[in-house]
């Protein structure tokens, strides 16, 4: 346990201890590096310490260090512009993409550096599969946005080896059944939410350990996300998921552990339950409760 | 009043009506308590008033300047006594011309028929009375619709949807213009065509392998009655044009990728403008460029192979000409590869594709149908280039496919059959109006095959 108690943010914690009575926790004072909780976990999918990102002079992610454990699903929710995207995105090194984006700190899955210069990313990306906030199908048939994976990494020596991988990846996502008679139709013509799951069926097909989601349900109708909802419960026996969201029902509702971020810093791990029902950090109390958001 | 006085005029008396019609519709306003009880705002009144004082004068104005003329003329015309009466249509101009000297004073009286000076000053006469009358009908007209729309400023009275109605017309009108444009020219292409038809039969025109369009001016002239086949002078075109697209589509297309794709955001802003650049070079200089650098270069580059070829070629026009249209090519493409979303290329990195394979198989097929446009303008553009082929690739029409010969193109022999001197209404001359008109279906037919490709095989985002 971490306590920092400075002048300015005492007053604060007295007016809220006085207007009801809550239980003992850590000050909204933030500590740079420091985050209460359980952030740690035994032989780690993930072991990211003293991770910052920059973005040109900007940090962005202030010296975070978190473990993600094998076959968990980890959430993570914060206010916008918390960071928790930018530090999602390090983990396939999405960031890349970004010129002035520079990552420091270190970064391993399993044994293997992410941020080593000699790094192969397309090694790293086929390990670490991503669903996107906004479903991203190629305007291709839904045939060939499953197969565009597993074709690329030739992991299918035999258009029937290929045929499988398919079907398997599509009834994983719960599509099937929907799509199996029309596979040549445009992916593009699918429902939001059909289209979404197709999204999380293409990562699945090239056999990823790691699932990242960024924000998968933000643009779902409630049934449409329900629906992947129930998805990640099944996935989180074969994969381990780190998913960002907004809604903190959701995140309730699929993850394990879950991680509050605050204006780059990592405030708050603890089990799910836990947090939703007594944070330890008076920060991640008036996130959960409205208070801000 | 002149013509030219006349429409300033007009245009002033416009301006009046709408300070009029503004001003009573917000007099009209007042005792009711303010603009917002009538039922179009003050602005919509007054360019009502100015609409109504200003389209109905300017169309009489210009019917009366359309038919003035002639109206005067075929009156002159039929004042002038039997035996002086022209027969036919060159002996009317010759006296109307001769009547107009006339009456401006470029001919002594003296030296004419007693008729025709009478004629003359009739024509004088009919000059001045049409400039009266047109002047008073335009203005009277002008004041009448002021006048209407005046009385039509009411509180009750919409004016707005009138307004919006006439600038809808206007703006079709406007639209209609490009393509009465085209019809036009289809138009008088085609007659000039059929025309030509007439003297020199279709089939051979279409099937004809030799061109050589001179033919005798005079009877004891010795040489060529001409031959109009049009085959060599298309398969020269062909030529060029393929050389130059072998150029300009893979050197824009991967300059297109590089630009949009590999290039740092600096190296990408010098470099962009610098490729368009070559747009902007006059075709002629492209020419000297081919003609005096390029020829001789491949004319001796040849003869150290050991092959033959001539001082001008379709090579040397071809590559020139695809260096000319590379930024067709590279500018459009790029700027349609980076309109492919982001999350699509987001979407294949995440899976492991790498830089080359997300451009292969997910930006490129999205941006199919834009990159298939600039490669049609370019290949119009070759197709139409002129300049640089009358100087590098030579005039002689050769039915060949070898790209070191000198070949001729059917642009450039538009141009050399109706420069100069010629006449025409010889099938010499005629001949350009086909070629034209076949150049015309054939980039039709092209564009529309193109267009019929894209469709089937683009992938749609969105």
């Amino acid at each position: 346990m971490n306590t920092t108690v400075t002048a300015g943010t005492a007053g604060v914690s007295e007016r809220q201890t006085a207007t009801a009575p809550q239980p003992a926790r850590e000050d909204t004072a933030v500590r740079e590096g420091v985050t209460v909780g359980m952030p740690f976990a035994d032989d780690p999918k993930f072991r990211l310490r003293n991770v910052e990102v920059f973005y040109g002079v900007d940090r962005a992610i202030k010296n975070i260090s978190l473990d993600i454990a094998r076959n968990e699903v980890i959430a993570f929710i914060g206010p916008s512009g918390c960071g928790k995207s930018t530090f999602l995105r390090c983990l396939n090194r999405m960031n890349d993409s970004i010129d002035i984006c520079r990552v420091k700190g270190s970064l391993q899955l399993d044994d293997l550096d992410l941020y080593d210069p000699k790094r192969d990313v397309v090694e790293l990306r086929a390990r670490v599969g991503m669903v996107f906030q906004k479903p991203n199908p190629f305007p291709k048939s839904i045939y060939d946005n499953v197969a565009y994976g597993p074709r690329i990494h030739g992991l299918a020596n035999r258009k029937s080896d290929l045929d499988d991988i398919v079907e398997n990846s599509l009834r994983k996502a719960g599509l099937w059944n929907e799509v199996k008679d029309r596979l040549d139709a445009v992916a593009t013509g699918m429902s939001g939410g059909q289209q979404q799951r197709l999204c999380i069926a293409r990562a699945i097909a090239v056999s990823p350990e790691v699932v990242l989601m960024d924000e998968p349900c933000s643009a779902l109708d409630p049934i449409a996300t329900a629906r992947v909802e129930e998805l990640i419960a099944e996935l989180s026996e074969s994969y381990t998921i780190v998913i960002v969201t907004h809604s903190m029902q959701q995140a309730a509702r699929v993850s394990h552990r879950t991680a509050y971020f605050h204006l780059g810093h990592l405030v708050e791990v603890n089990q799910t339950d836990k947090v939703f029902t007594a944070p330890e950090h008076s920060l991640t109390e008036s996130y959960i409760t409205g208070r801000f958001g | 009043m002149q013509t030219a006085n006349l429409l300033p005029l007009v245009l002033v008396m416009t301006a009046v009506a709408y300070g009029l019609a503004y001003m009573r519709s917000r007099s009209v306003a007042e005792p009711l308590g303010g603009i917002r009880h009538l039922k179009s705002l003050p602005f919509y009144y007054a360019a009502r008033a100015a609409l109504w004082c200003s389209l109905p004068a300017l169309a009489v104005l210009a019917a009366w300047v359309g038919f003035e003329g002639r109206v005067i003329q075929s009156l002159v015309v039929s004042s002038l006594p039997a035996h002086l009466a022209p027969d036919n249509a060159g002996e009317a101009s010759l006296v109307l011309s001769q009547i107009s000297n006339l009456s401006a004073g470029k001919l002594d009286a003296a030296r004419v028929p007693a008729e025709i000076v009478g004629a003359a000053e009739l024509l004088g006469q009919l000059r001045a009375q049409s400039q009266q009358f047109k002047s008073i009908l335009v203005v009277l007209i002008a004041v009448l619709g002021a006048t209407f729309a005046w009385t039509r400023v009411q509180p009750r009275i919409n004016a707005r949807e009138n307004v919006e109605r006439t600038l809808r017309w206007l703006f079709f009108s406007c639209a209609a213009v490009a393509i009465l444009t085209t019809v036009g020219i289809v138009f008088s292409v085609i007659f000039e065509t059929l025309r030509f038809f007439g003297r020199v039969p279709v089939t051979e025109f279409l099937f004809g392998s030799s061109w050589s369009p001179q033919t005798a001016l005079r009877v004891d002239q010795v040489g060529s009655d001409g031959a109009f086949g049009m085959i060599p002078l298309f398969t020269g075109t062909l030529l060029i044009s393929a050389i130059a697209m072998l150029v300009a589509v893979p050197t824009g297309l991967l300059s297109a990728v590089y630009l949009s794709e590999y290039a740092s955001r600096p190296v990408r802003n010098v470099l962009k403008p610098m490729l368009e650049m070559l747009a902007g070079v006059p075709t002629v200089v492209y020419g000297f460029f081919a003609a005096l650098t390029v020829a001789p270069f491949i004319r001796d580059l040849a003869e150290a192979l050991g092959l033959q070829a001539s001082s001008q070629s379709a090579l040397a026009a071809g590559l020139v000409m695809g260096i000319m249209i590379i930024p067709f090519v590279s500018s459009l493409s790029d700027d349609v590869i980076n309109a492919v979303p982001k999350s699509l290329r987001d979407g294949s990195l995440a899976l492991g594709a790498t830089q080359s394979e997300t451009m292969q198989k997910v930006l490129f097929p999205a941006a199919l149908p834009g990159i298939m446009g600039g490669i049609l303008l370019a290949a119009s553009r070759a197709i139409g280039e002129t300049m640089i082929v009358v100087m590098a690739a030579g005039l002689a029409a050769h039915l060949t496919a070898n790209p070191l010969n000198s070949v001729t193109t059917v642009t450039v022999q538009i141009v050399t059959l109706l420069t100069g001197d010629q006449e025409f209404d010889s099938a010499k001359t005629l001949a350009a109006f086909a070629l034209g008109m076949m150049l015309f279906l054939v980039t039709l037919t092209f564009n529309m095959v193109a267009l019929k490709i894209v469709r089937k095989y683009r992938e749609q985002y969105e």
